[in-house]
């Protein structure tokens, strides 16, 4: 895989953050057919679902995460379907592990040390994570502790009120710091779009994200009511394309919440692949937000390996 | 392909629907098939053959009907049609809720040889076609039921002989038989020759239901037995779908004939988008307008007009998009465009592109990987004249002709400057334009921010030459009924003006003129024509009415155009007054009409009065015809709205000389249409004295228009203008049909009365809704919304 080059943002562009336009109805009926018009069966099938394991940001956000826990999922990240499932596949040799783990703060360390020498990265969801609220001067050093503890991603939230007050510099500003903030660390910045009131709201608080130096764009921190859908996820993705064919940078995409079934994330991996296009399909540029989606997928993989229907009790508990 | 391998190509590898199924229907019927006719399948005498255009396989023998085999059709038909009808509304419900449940039960099967014959994407005739083609018998099964409520006074016309295109085999099928049936007519149906394959599935789904034999009949065939079907003597209603050219001979071969009949042809319908639109979303608009099955769609949106100042944009965004679709094999769940219908078509498309790209369009095409055989790539012509052929003509394929525009009033222009008049499709987040666009694009649906969107609640169909009638929703139901006292009703009086008799002059001579953009003007021709008494005394002249006249009065009328844009409530006023002068002048008019036809003063100046009374009722009507909001199953709009016709040719017929008049006249001009008026031959003067009180009721001048003198020549001339959006015509039974010849050149509306005469005095033959309906045209305009 290339490397991404980071990036840097720009000023503010107000006239082309309030450009942005989102027909609701138009979005919907694209997305409704996104897995209407693609379809991949048998090896395609189970190529495509091991693509969506190595895209995923494995996750634990629990008031009761413990750091046996964070360690099991870390194993888990390592390994993440059972090795004679990918042996049947061909793909016992190719090193499949999840695109990263992601954690709260408190277990970040626990994290980069099980993972050390694995090369997954360790992403720390931060800036008051999930309702962003806490005092500002903390969630900048809130990052600055995560990286410093060995977080090489940083999942902020965004101040929702600067989008629904309209206040599109200071969001700006906020990111800005914020990516200050976060160094070498790529920052990936959570919309909670459910909680933004309308599609052009997301639209326009994407755009201000990637001005402000989002390597990633996210859509949800997975605690609002509505994370991530399709409709929502077109929106981001064409503001985050059109950001790229004017400054020239790519930017990576992340839903999640919402995505627990291997047929939704084969929606997902379609959707980029036909709106951005193939190198929208590594983790460099797409990761899944998710807990239960693996399980699923393990479920269709040894399905189809198997030709029976598998049972969740077979695969390791992450 | 190793796993490990598609895992760095992330390729989508096939992915294909199985055909066996439709395989093994087709061999249980040893793949041949004959007609359907009274209830059982029967064995034709010559065959032709059914190829899956995807691969050019043989897929089954159709036989090719014969003007006997429609013959036993229509027949079968007849014989069933009076039962049919008086099973009752909701006897013909059960029948069409069970064929709607048996389609529904067997839809894969629908789905799967729908595409194994025409080509189309099986996600397309799986998600769209078939559940289109289902909800419509759900939908009409209701309509039977409601029938002798929601549209007392009407009946079944009778017969209906229905003839379908291959782009849409089962769904056109539906439409057609759908409405039909719920209205109680029989019908004798053929499928396109590129697709019976659904028709004859249908077949069997009708025996399933227990339809009672005769209800349905289809016959296979081609050109010809679509013809022996529109021919066909004992048809009374003739529905066709397809190509404006085969149109225009059905008009011409019917015309005359009394049939009732619906055309839905061509368009080259416009797809506009401003510059404040959701780009990416009217982009994907475009996908769903013009690759569509492979844009073999009678509304694709085919014209793309942009705004110049996103123009640039939308087409670097264009082409991106399409080189992601995805060409190949039909039957593939993976693929985005199928086969073209067959080698001639693709043949045809290629011929046009050619044309557009020697008449200067640039050539916009993807590195679509293309399989072998009848296939066509996404297409663009960027840059095209408004000249050009491609502009100009439909090509029913994927190729999109794009052009730009600088401001709401050009897009207008540009929408409207084509000979079709079908769908439009406008792309704005500003709902004040898109209201502003909407009812100015001449086109009987419009999408607003979506496109090729269908259902059974709407109305479906043309202005100009892309048809007339509708299909969906209770506007189309009225083209498979008619009303009950049509039965009833005599020959007319046949006009007589043999010049014969001594001049009476008992007045100062008054010398009758013209009528034209509210001033008087004396014939073109320089000659008058005597008008007689009932007893061949001479009372006076009228100008000899020439086709200059005509072509005065309907530039005149043309020039009138504010009147269409008055709101109902000014033209009610203007009505009122009309009523109001005719009213004060009742004795003067009594006694002319006394002259003319000999009838007593009582009778005279009940026809006066009755005339005041008309006058009052569609001034009455002028704001209350309402439009609707149909219950399609969208979160948004789909309204249904009443716009004037545009400019109508009035043929008035010899009874009641004035109120005949005022009848017709008054439901043209209060629903805002222009009109030029032919008074009745025999008994003009009441038309040239209701001028003199047109001009003192504030009438804009051009409104009406009045031109008198031999009723045949100026009606032919008048169904031939083509700026005529419509003739009424209620003189001579030849009258009519050279009107409706006449009208095949530019498929304007007509409605006619065969040379039958109503009884201008009973309300329900004379006045109402009835008029109102051939008074406008109904544009179906479908907003979605949410932010």
């Amino acid at each position: 895989m290339t490397t991404i080059k980071r990036n840097p943002g720009m000023a503010l562009d107000l006239d082309w953050v309030l450009s942005a336009r989102a027909n609701r109805s138009a979005i919907e009926r694209r997305a409704a057919t996104i897995g209407t018009r693609r379809s991949v069966k048998k090896e395609w099938q189970a190529a495509w679902l091991l693509k969506a394991i190595s895209c995923i940001d494995l996750t634990t956000l629990s008031g009761d995460d413990t750091r046996a826990r964070v360690r099991r999922l870390c194993a888990k990240a390592r390994q993440p379907v059972r090795q004679d499932i990918l042996e049947a596949l061909g793909m016992g040799d190719a090193g499949l592990t999840t695109g990263a783990i992601c954690v709260y703060h408190e277990m970040v360390e626990t994290a980069v040390e099980a993972l050390d020498g694995s090369g997954i990265p360790v992403a720390a969801v931060s800036t008051g994570f999930p309702a962003g609220l806490s005092p500002f001067h903390l969630r900048i050093l809130e990052i600055e502790e995560s990286v410093k503890a060995g977080a090489s991603e940083i999942d902020i939230v965004i101040s929702r009120r600067h989008v629904l007050e309209g206040n599109w510099q200071a969001l700006y500003d906020e990111t800005r710091e914020m990516r200050a903030a976060c160094g070498d660390a790529h920052m990936k910045a959570i919309l909670a779009t459910g909680e933004l009131g309308s599609l052009r709201n997301v639209a326009r608080a994407s755009m201000v994200a990637m001005m402000g130096g989002a390597d990633f764009i996210k859509t949800s921190t997975g605690k609002e009511s509505v994370n991530a859908t399709l409709p929502v996820s077109l929106v981001m993705i064409r503001a985050l394309r059109d950001y790229g064919d004017k400054t020239g940078y790519q930017i990576g995409y992340k839903p999640a919440g919402g995505v627990s079934k291997a047929k939704d994330s084969l929606n997902y991996l379609m959707l980029m692949n036909e709106e951005l296009g193939r190198e929208w399909l590594e983790p460099e540029l797409f990761r899944f937000g998710a807990s239960s989606l693996l399980g699923d997928i393990e479920r269709q993989l040894e399905h189809f390996v198997t030709g029976r229907y598998s049972a969740s009790f077979r695969h390791a508990i992450g | 392909m190793t796993v490990k391998e598609i895992f760095e190509t992330m390729e989508y590898g096939p992915a294909p629907e199985s055909a066996a199924e439709a395989m093994k229907w087709l061999d249980a019927h040893g793949r041949k098939f004959g007609h359907f006719i009274g209830g059982e399948f029967v064995e034709g005498a010559t065959h032709f053959q059914t190829k899956n255009p995807a691969d050019g396989t043989f897929l089954a023998d159709i036989t090719d009907g014969s003007a006997a085999d429609v013959d036993a059709a229509v027949q079968a038909a007849r014989k069933a049609q009076a039962g049919w009808a008086k099973l009752g509304g909701h006897g013909r419900a059960k029948y069409l809720y069970a064929i709607a449940r048996l389609v529904n039960k067997h839809a894969r099967l629908f789905s799967v040889l729908e595409t194994l014959d025409n080509g189309k994407p099986i996600r397309e005739s799986r998600d769209i076609d078939i559940p289109l083609v289902i909800r419509h018998f759900y939908h009409h099964a209701g309509w039977a039921q409601l029938m002798e409520d929601e549209l007392p006074g009407y009946e079944a016309i009778g017969v209906a002989g229905q003839v379908i295109p291959w782009n849409f085999p089962m769904l056109m099928l539906s439409w057609k038989i759908a409405p039909a049936l719920a209205m109680g007519n029989t019908v004798v149906l053929k499928p396109a020759e590129f697709t019976s394959l659904t028709a004859l599935l249908f077949a069997e789904i009708c025996i399933e239901a227990g339809l009672p034999s005769g209800v349905v009949n289809i016959v296979t065939g081609m050109g010809a037995t679509g013809a022996a079907i529109t021919e066909h003597p004992d048809i009374d209603k003739v529905a066709f779908t397809g190509s404006t050219e085969v149109g225009r001979i059905i008009r011409k071969v019917t015309a005359g004939s009394g049939k009732k009949l619906t055309l839905e042809l061509g368009g080259k319908s416009p797809f506009i988008v401003f510059d404040d639109a959701d780009i990416d979303s009217a982009v994907e608009g475009v996908v769903d307008a013009i690759w569509f099955n492979q844009g073999q769609v009678c509304c694709a949106g085919s014209r793309l007009l942009m705004q110049e100042g996103i123009a640039a944009e939308m087409l670097a965004k264009l082409k991106v998009r399409m080189a992601k679709l995805r060409v190949g094999n039909p039957m593939d769940k993976c693929i985005d465009m199928g086969a073209i219908v067959d080698e001639t078509q693709l043949d045809a498309i290629r011929l046009m592109v050619a044309k557009g790209v020697a008449e200067g369009a640039t050539l916009i095409q993807p590195e679509t990987a293309m399989p072998n055989g009848c296939y066509y790539p996404p297409t663009i012509l960027a840059d095209v004249d408004t000249s050009a052929t491609v502009m100009q003509e439909e090509i029913f394929g994927p190729v999109l002709v794009s052009t730009t525009f600088r401001t709401p009033a050009e897009a207008i222009a540009l929408a409207n400057n084509t000979k079709y008049g079908l769908a439009a499709s406008i792309w704005t987040e500003n709902i004040n334009l898109a209201y502003e666009i909407a009812p100015k694009v001449k086109a009987g649906v419009i999408w607003i921010n979506c496109t090729n969107q269908f259902d059974a609640a709407a109305g479906f169909g043309g202005y100009r030459e892309s048809g007339f009638g509708r299909e969906g929703g209770k506007e189309g139901l009225y083209e498979y009924i008619k009303p009950q006292f049509l039965a009833s009703l005599k020959p007319a009086k046949v006009a007589s003006t043999a010049a014969s008799g001594v001049v009476s002059v008992a007045s100062v001579d008054r010398t009758p003129k013209m009528y034209i953009g509210g001033k008087q003007a004396r014939p073109d021709s320089g000659y008058v024509t005597p008008v007689l008494s009932s007893k061949g005394a001479l009372i006076g002249h009228v100008g000899a009415g020439s086709r200059k006249d005509i072509r005065n009065a309907v530039e005149a009328a043309a020039g009138a155009s504010g009147w269409a844009d008055a709101s109902g409530h000014n033209r009610a006023q203007v009505m009122y007054f009309i009523a109001e002068n005719l009213s004060a002048r009742a004795a003067e008019f009594a006694d002319r009409i006394s002259a003319m036809t000999g009838a007593n003063k009582g009778k005279a100046s009940a026809e006066v009065e009755a005339s005041v009374a008309r006058l009052f009722s569609y001034a009455a009507w002028a704001d209350k015809f309402d439009g609707a909001v149909h219950s399609v199953p969208m979160r948004g709009v789909a309204m249904a709205m009443h716009e004037p016709v545009g400019l109508m040719g009035i043929i008035c017929p010899n009874e009641a000389p004035l109120l005949g008049m005022i009848s017709l006249i008054a439901p043209a001009i209060a629903m805002g249409n222009r009109c030029v008026v032919v008074p009745s031959e025999s008994h003009p003067l009441s038309a040239t004295d209701f001028y003199q009180v047109l001009d003192t009721s504030d009438l804009p001048g051009g409104v009406v228009n009045i031109v008198t003198g031999q009723q045949d020549d100026l009606a032919k001339t008048l169904a031939d203008h083509y700026a005529i959006d419509s003739v009424w015509h209620f003189g001579s039974e030849a009258g009519a049909k050279l009107v409706e010849a006449a009208s095949a050149e530019n498929l304007k509306r007509t409605w006619t009365s065969n040379g039958l005469a109503r009884d201008w005095y009973d309300r329900q033959q004379g006045e109402g809704r009835e008029f109102l309906r051939h008074a406008t045209e109904v544009k179906n305009i479908w907003t979605p919304y949410g932010e």
